[in-house]
């Protein structure tokens, strides 16, 4: 198949998913139990009047096709409604605690990744032998862990030495920029490093298993045959072909993380958007609630289309 | 004349065709599912590991209610107190006995375990096999509607589906089940359609054998240990996730289980008084409980896909991810 003809296949099954996403995002939350109005008005005992304007305000006197037409309508205004928490644009609210998910995901990624291809190539390379047992045991170990769980045993562990919840120390006034940086760096670590060892343990066994797999390739028989080093071989020959899968790993891993970070965020208090849905679920906030849930599946849908294109350009065997 | 016939798969008569390396061992071997799961994993020291270990937690969790030294709802002591000689873990912040409550957490965390996979597999499995075996039209619809649930971010939906559906233990099994059902379908159909493709089924239909027929006696008896480890591998998935509801606050507050007891650690501030022994427990045990399931499920999976063989713990079905290989 062409490059052109496969990104454009691609992407236009990227975007029919988002459309049957964004349908079934309106469609969950209109088939909530309960009347839409008496959970909106939260009043036990609201007046018929009340009861009557709200639901004028928001619509509901409509069909399902015509509040569904103005859903699309608003969604491509960016308009996701009001969070009835602080009543602020959900949109802002998101983007906000977006602001603040990237970052803390971001590091406990790259723990997870780098842990991951450490233990993996070394437990490949030394199959059978006790490193690699090492190497294998903690990965499983810590994958069978519940983040939150393990979350509270750092707190445990180390209350004493690193900040255990929030972003910012608010006590520190007027902080200089670098001091800044450093606040929010050490309230990073505790977080990132409970996701990233929660993580890390899928990628060792597939970068093990890869390694394990292009060892037993007949080209690295040839480099071994023609003289060259083992790490060369390592790096220069199995590592790069080993690495493929991985990288389509990573990246689709990538959109679930995001949401897969409620439960660390809801552990040390990071103000992101795992602990927006779960406060909003607290607080029976169902328009940040349904416009989080559709920034995750689009973030899903996203880098699942990037984990295909990427695989497409890096391997030319399925072109 | 049978209508089905396809010209290119009749044999000339008289001839016998040879077994199949795929084919069931006819009645030397005995062919129930536990016997062929049984031989699948008799020679993986791991396998037999974690089978042995979930054995001995499932028997602990069956006999809760005879085993456990205190009442799970009487109250034995002061709130935290630490271990002791008569209570071993110490008691929690409501002033139970701990190691009570982990028998019948474990049992009810085993319970949802094993009730979400059974929805999981059972889902997971029908519309693998109807996909597989159907192909066409049947097959691209459900791929497009597995392909959806792929994408939906699992937590955040069980989230919302569990506190619209309000908390329950029956809730919280069935939304698990019915949202983590995507990667048996796909492993599943893979093998379906490898089967259906098979000369020995071909010849059946064309001998005018039903679908039913073919799908009792030949695809789903072949599938019987993927879908066992498959299985194995949702309950330790179920698991999980019943602890990450139940830490949201979803789970079921009139039950004890062991994600309510990490929520209540969390809660009661055992962090902060340094009760080490409300925390641990709990944790330590889910982790032994999915390494068991991980341990067997692999295992049985291991000996069923020669592909993995040489890399023993692969990674199919580790990750719920699709790769790109064009065969959808």
């Amino acid at each position: 198949m062409r490059r052109s003809d496969y990104l454009l296949k691609r992407t236009l099954q990227a975007l029919v998913t988002c459309f049957v996403a964004v349908t079934f995002n309106f469609l969950l939350f209109r088939a909530l139990p309960g009347s839409v109005v008496s959970n909106l008005s939260r009043v036990p005992n609201a007046t018929p009047a009340l009861k009557e304007a709200l639901t004028r305000e928001f619509g509901l006197d409509h069909s399902l096709w015509s509040q569904y037409g103005s859903y699309l309508v608003q969604l491509t205004h960016v308009n996701l409604g009001v969070s009835y928490q602080n009543s602020r644009p959900v949109i802002d609210n998101l983007i906000a605690d977006l602001g603040n998910t990237i970052p803390m995901v971001t590091l406990g990624t790259l723990i997870s990744i780098v842990l991951g291809i450490v233990t993996g190539a070394v437990a490949a390379w030394r199959r059978g032998t006790q490193l690699e047992n090492w190497a294998v045991a903690p990965a499983l170990a810590f994958y069978a862990m519940p983040a939150q769980w393990l979350g509270m045993m750092f707190i445990v562990l180390f209350s004493a030495y690193l900040p255990t919840g929030g972003m910012v120390d608010n006590f520190l006034i007027n902080p200089t920029p670098v001091q800044h940086i450093e606040d929010l760096l050490r309230h990073m670590i505790l977080p990132s490093l409970t996701l990233g060892l929660v993580l890390y343990g899928q990628y060792t066994l597939i970068v093990r298993s890869s390694m394990l797999e292009t060892l037993s390739e007949d080209y690295i028989l040839t480099a071994k045959a023609v003289g060259f080093s083992k790490p060369r071989i390592l790096a220069r020959y199995a590592f790069r072909n080993a690495m493929l899968p991985v990288v389509s790993v990573v990246a689709l891993s990538l959109g679930f993380i995001v949401g897969g970070a409620i439960l660390v965020e809801t552990v040390f208090n990071w103000p992101g958007i795992g602990l927006a849905v779960y406060q909003a679920v607290l607080y029976r906030d169902y328009p940040m609630l349904q416009g989080a849930f559709l920034v995750l599946t689009l973030s899903v849908i996203f880098f699942n289309l990037v984990a295909d294109l990427l695989y497409f350009r890096l391997d030319p065997r399925i072109r | 004349m049978l209508p089905e016939v396809d010209p290119s798969v009749v044999e000339p008569a008289g001839v016998i065709a040879p077994a199949e390396p795929g084919m069931p061992a006819g009645r030397r071997a005995s062919t129930s599912p536990w016997a062929t799961v049984w031989r699948a994993i008799r020679h993986s020291p791991s396998g037999l590991v974690g089978l042995a270990i979930l054995a001995v937690l499932i028997l602990i969790a069956l006999l809760a209610p005879e085993l456990a030294p205190y009442g799970v709802n009487t109250q034995v002591g002061t709130r935290l107190a630490p271990p002791s000689g008569a209570h071993l873990l110490g008691l929690d912040d409501g002033g139970y006995d701990i190691v009570s409550l982990l028998m019948q957490g474990l049992r009810v965390s085993l319970l949802v375990g094993f009730a979400a996979a059974l929805v999981a597999s059972g889902v997971g499995a029908t519309v693998g096999v109807v996909a597989g075996y159907f192909g066409s039209a049947t097959d691209a619809t459900l791929m497009r509607i597995t392909d959806y649930f792929l994408v939906i971010p699992t937590l955040p939906l069980m989230i919302s589906v569990a506190d619209i559906w309000g908390p329950s233990l029956f809730h919280v099994i069935l939304v698990i089940g019915v949202l983590s059902w995507t990667m048996t379908a796909l492993v599943v159909r893979a093998q379906a359609r490898t089967i259906k493709e098979r000369v020995y089924v071909k010849r059946q239909r064309s001998l005018g054998a039903s679908h039913r027929w073919i799908v009792s006696r030949h695809v789903l008896p072949q599938l019987v240990p993927l879908i066992v480890a498959n299985t194995v591998l949702n309950i330790s998935y179920a698991i999980f996730l019943e602890t990450a509801l139940a830490f949201l606050g979803l789970g079921d507050p009139t039950r004890v289980s062991l994600g309510t007891m990490i929520e209540h650690a969390f809660l009661a501030s055992a962090i902060s008084q340094g009760a080490w022994w409300a925390i641990v427990p709990p944790g330590v045990l889910v982790a032994v409980i999915i390494l068991a399931c991980t341990l067997f499920g692999r295992a049985i999976e291991d000996a069923f896909n020669p592909r993995l063989r040489a890399a023993h713990l692969g990674a199919r079905s580790f990750t719920r991810v699709r790769v790109p290989d064009g065969s959808r």
